[in-house]
């Protein structure tokens, strides 16, 4: 290991597979019937999903009430799990568009994974601004459409921002999700012998017939795809910052926040993405297609953003007191030493301290560790978004108001639920589609491109 | 059946340097129509094929611009022109604010557009009655092995010309693929009278379905909650007082402000004693005083109060006001007419407030002073 030849690429996949075998393993899942341990998977995902619809029909029934919000705290769970979940969805487009864009090619064997869960993050994390209106039923008027009111919406307003955010993300990871499968499902067209599936992916596979005058203009798609991606990922979180940034809260009312959330939002979707991934290569058996390699290169990614995170955190501590206004001293302050100050050390803990081992290179290659530590991470920012939204609204500038805020029970039921929700969709994924892109792992492989040598 | 119409010649390749080559030398050969099926896209490919350099980019600068133009100039409209509303002073059309929605516009347009002009302008997608689907050929090249395929159209094309040539750069499986018989026999056409019938049928089907539901099923009022608050409407019983009344009485005794109880009840001529106009008469009582008198008087009395009603005898004439007895009545005795009314003319207490009734019994009197003026009013 010491002594590496740099002028060489080293290959992604490991060893040099016939391209017939790659096709069988990352299609094997689709082929056979689900076994028992993805029965009882999908029954404990079905179980918490299941605390998702009672949590959500009781909310509904009885109205937010339900909740542990009060005034001051009117935003609690309900945002704190929508920021969660929208972050956690960073990391597919962020893999699949900027690495794209970087031509990192180890982004191969985790693109389409990744991207399905940024699909299925944005999905939970939409649940959230719905039930959070308490009235779900009337949300086509977040559109500015014309209505029989001649009302239309406030475009000033950073909540519309985020309507238009985060529907755009969503339409967009779709479709380059669906333009990535096209190939994919064109093979496995071929490949079934299966009377219904063929039909199937014939439809979805629109008649690909893998011409290289259309890969042309296919592989300009992608191109054009990861150019918008790339700043629409980076918009995203950006306007979910805003929601924040733009009102005058104290703790919220800073121009750190953008890249600040940006940072975390790719933090925690890279820390998901490895939880999963590791949990998918092993059952699949998929260790040659997603390397330990691939799994470090995620977790350096991990040590620099968690990084970037505690430098915010610590920023904006400075500028607390650098700006000399009391009220942002106070709300940091209390952040820290606060009654909140229990979440508060949870997230420096999970967040800048646990991501610090990996400056090890043997943390970062042994796959228990790096598990837990992604767990921790998750943990860590999700309380991130507890202590930004709650503490500051626990303890604004009128300490007559003042109120500390405590989850109901069903609050814990719709977050627990919403992982519920998530993971079931995961499970399916993982047997309803390849959850590696057949053609750009085989791209990849050692030999697959012409030598350009004379032949 | 005999007939079977030749699509092209293909011929497999192992590898992809085999492939990238044949390429070559069927641009060398001079075929134009012709294709190279790969499992996955190869590198340097176009540029052995001599393709020219995709044109999406063009959909994607296109549709771009015209997105974030329309979305400007929409929130233009809706903000500035349609609705402004004015949110904490900021001016109407606030350019920095729409930036967000300008940039998802821009990026939601553009990516659609593309993906969408790639599928079904550049590829003509869907097509899987494409010859080459369901071919051993398209088994192959799905999946590990690269081909070529010349197709007859091209205008070099001959069928033991092309198969040398696919011999000389050592293809295997050299093959020959069909169109097939089923598929160019039937010429689906989206005009075909079968085709339009079934859209006719699924519009008038679906419209229908939801005008009924919308429409009759769940005639459904948009903000209809309002309306039901679980609050003491007025009319209704109430579950909390016992008397069973959820309109309360005010406390006994109460006066409201305004409405002094009429103590000269049945007695007109004592109010015509004791009452006195506390009205000053001024431009703004007069001009109250006939508002009112317009109103609510002059429909029987007339707009000069000469019992020249404009109800035209439907009911009895009423007398003039100019007449002595009601010049000399003194205001008071006026009031209580107004005020209880007289034989067949009603009461006006609940349509005239008592400064009312007194601003139109000034009104009166310029009336009748009008017409009978003395000589020092002509000074
Ligand atoms: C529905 C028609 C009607 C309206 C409206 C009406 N009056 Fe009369 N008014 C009559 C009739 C009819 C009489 C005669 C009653 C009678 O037979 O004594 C009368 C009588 C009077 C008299 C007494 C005249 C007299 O010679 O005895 C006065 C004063 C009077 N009205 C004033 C008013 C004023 C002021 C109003 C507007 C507030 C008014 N009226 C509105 C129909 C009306």
């Amino acid at each position: 290991m010491s002594s590496v030849d740099y002028t060489q690429e080293l290959s992604v996949v490991e060893g040099k597979q016939a391209l017939r075998e790659l096709d069988d393993l990352i299609a094997k899942p689709l082929e056979t019937k689900p076994d028992k341990k993805f029965y009882i998977a999908l029954s404990i995902t079905l179980s918490m999903l299941s605390l998702l619809v009672i949590g959500l029909g009781l909310t509904f029934y009885y109205g937010i009430g339900m909740w542990g919000n009060n005034n001051p705290v009117g935003w609690a769970f309900d945002i704190v799990n929508f920021v969660f979940w929208v972050g956690i969805g960073h990391a597919g487009t962020l893999i699949s568009a900027i690495l794209f864009l970087f031509r990192q090619k180890w982004r191969t064997g985790i693109a389409r994974f990744a991207e399905g869960m940024t699909i299925f993050a944005v999905m939970t994390a939409g649940l959230f601004p719905l039930i959070h209106v308490g009235r779900p039923w009337l949300a086509g008027y977040l559109f500015p459409y014309p209505n029989q009111h001649s009302l239309w919406v406030n475009f000033t307003s950073p909540l519309l921002w985020d309507v238009f955010a985060v529907s755009t993300y969503f339409i967009v990871s779709l479709i380059f999700w669906y333009v990535g499968l096209i190939p994919d499902l064109a093979t496995l067209r071929e490949k079934t012998n299966h009377k219904l599936k063929k039909i199937i992916y014939s439809i979805f596979s629109l008649g690909w017939r893998f011409s290289n005058r259309h890969w042309q203009n296919y592989e300009m798609v992608y191109l054009i795809l990861a150019g918008f991606a790339t700043p629409l990922v980076l918009s995203v979180h950006t306007i979910v910052s805003f929601d924040f940034a733009v009102s005058i809260i104290p703790g919220w009312h800073t121009t750190i926040f953008p890249p600040y959330f940006v940072a975390g939002a790719v933090f925690s979707g890279f820390a998901m993405v490895q939880n999963v991934l590791v949990i998918v290569r092993k059952i699949f058996n998929y260790e040659h297609i997603i390397t330990i390699d691939t799994l470090e290169k995620m977790n350096k990614i991990m040590l620099l953003t968690g990084s970037l995170v505690g430098y915010a955190y610590a920023m904006e501590f400075f500028i607390a007191w650098y700006s000399g206004v009391e009220a942002e001293l106070f709300a940091f302050l209390n952040r820290a030493l606060g009654p909140y100050a229990w979440a508060y050390w949870i997230m420096i803990i999970c967040n800048v301290v646990s991501p610090q081992l990996f400056w090890s290179k043997k943390i970062r290659r042994t796959i228990p560790v790096m598990f837990v530590i992604a767990i921790f991470v998750n943990i860590g920012m999700w309380f991130e978004r507890f202590v930004i939204i709650v503490t500051s609204l626990s303890r604004d500038f009128l300490p007559s108001s003042w109120a500390y805020y405590t989850p109901t029970l069903v609050d814990g039921m719709i977050l627990i639920g919403s992982f519920g929700f998530f993971f079931t969709w995961i499970l399916l994924f993982t047997k309803a589609l390849p959850v590696v892109s057949m053609a750009e792992v085989k791209a990849v492989v050692d030999g697959a491109q012409p030598s350009h040598k004379d032949n | 059946m005999s007939k079977k119409v030749l699509y092209s010649y293909t011929g497999i390749f192992d590898t992809p340097d085999e492939v990238t080559h044949a390429a070559e030398k069927a641009v060398e050969h001079g075929y134009t129509k012709y294709d190279v099926n790969t499992p996955y896209p190869l590198h340097g490919m176009n540029k052995a094929m001599n393709l020219p350099p995709s044109k999406l980019g063009y959909v994607a600068l296109a549709v771009g611009l015209s997105g974030a133009l329309g979305a400007l100039l929409s929130l233009w409209w809706v903000s500035a022109v349609d609705y402004p509303i004015n949110v904490g002073g900021k001016p109407f059309f606030s350019f920095p604010a729409y930036i967000p929605v300008i940039f998802e516009v821009t990026v939601l347009s553009a990516s659609i557009a593309t993906v969408l002009a790639m599928l079904f302008f550049f590829f003509k997608f869907p097509n899987n009655a494409h010859p080459l689907h369901a071919t051993d050929y398209m088994k192959k090249v799905s999946s590990d092995k690269y081909g070529i395929s010349i197709q007859a159209e091209d205008p070099k094309f001959d069928e033991s010309s092309v198969k040398n040539f696919l011999e000389s750069i050592r293809a295997k499986e050299i093959n020959a693929v069909y169109w097939d018989e089923e598929e160019t026999a039937h010429n689906h056409k989206i005009l075909e009278p079968k085709f339009l019938t079934f859209l006719f049928v699924v519009a008038v089907l679906i419209s229908g379905t939801t005008y009924f539901t919308l429409n009759k099923l769940m005639n459904m009022l948009p903000f209809n909650w309002m309306m039901e608050q679980s609050k003491q409407s007025a009319q209704q019983k109430s579950l909390v007082f016992e008397d069973g009344f959820g309109m309360r009485q005010p406390v006994n005794g109460t006066i409201a402000r305004g409405f002094l109880p009429y103590e000269f009840k049945g007695k007109p001529d004592l109010a015509g004693e004791k009452l006195v106009n506390p009205i000053l008469v001024s431009k703004e009582s007069l001009k109250l005083g006939q508002a009112k008198y317009d109103i609510y008087c002059s429909p029987c009395h007339g707009y000069h109060a000469e019992g020249d009603s404009r109800l035209r005898g439907q009911f009895p004439n009423p007398p003039s006001l100019h007449s002595e007895k009601v010049r000399t009545w003194g205001d008071g005795r006026i009031f209580a007419v107004i005020t209880e009314g007289q034989n067949i003319m009603p009461s006006h207490s609940t349509q005239l407030t008592v400064d009312e009734r007194w601003a139109v019994i000034n009104y009166i009197r310029a009336l009748q002073r009008a017409l009978n003026a003395k000589e020092s009013d002509l000074k």
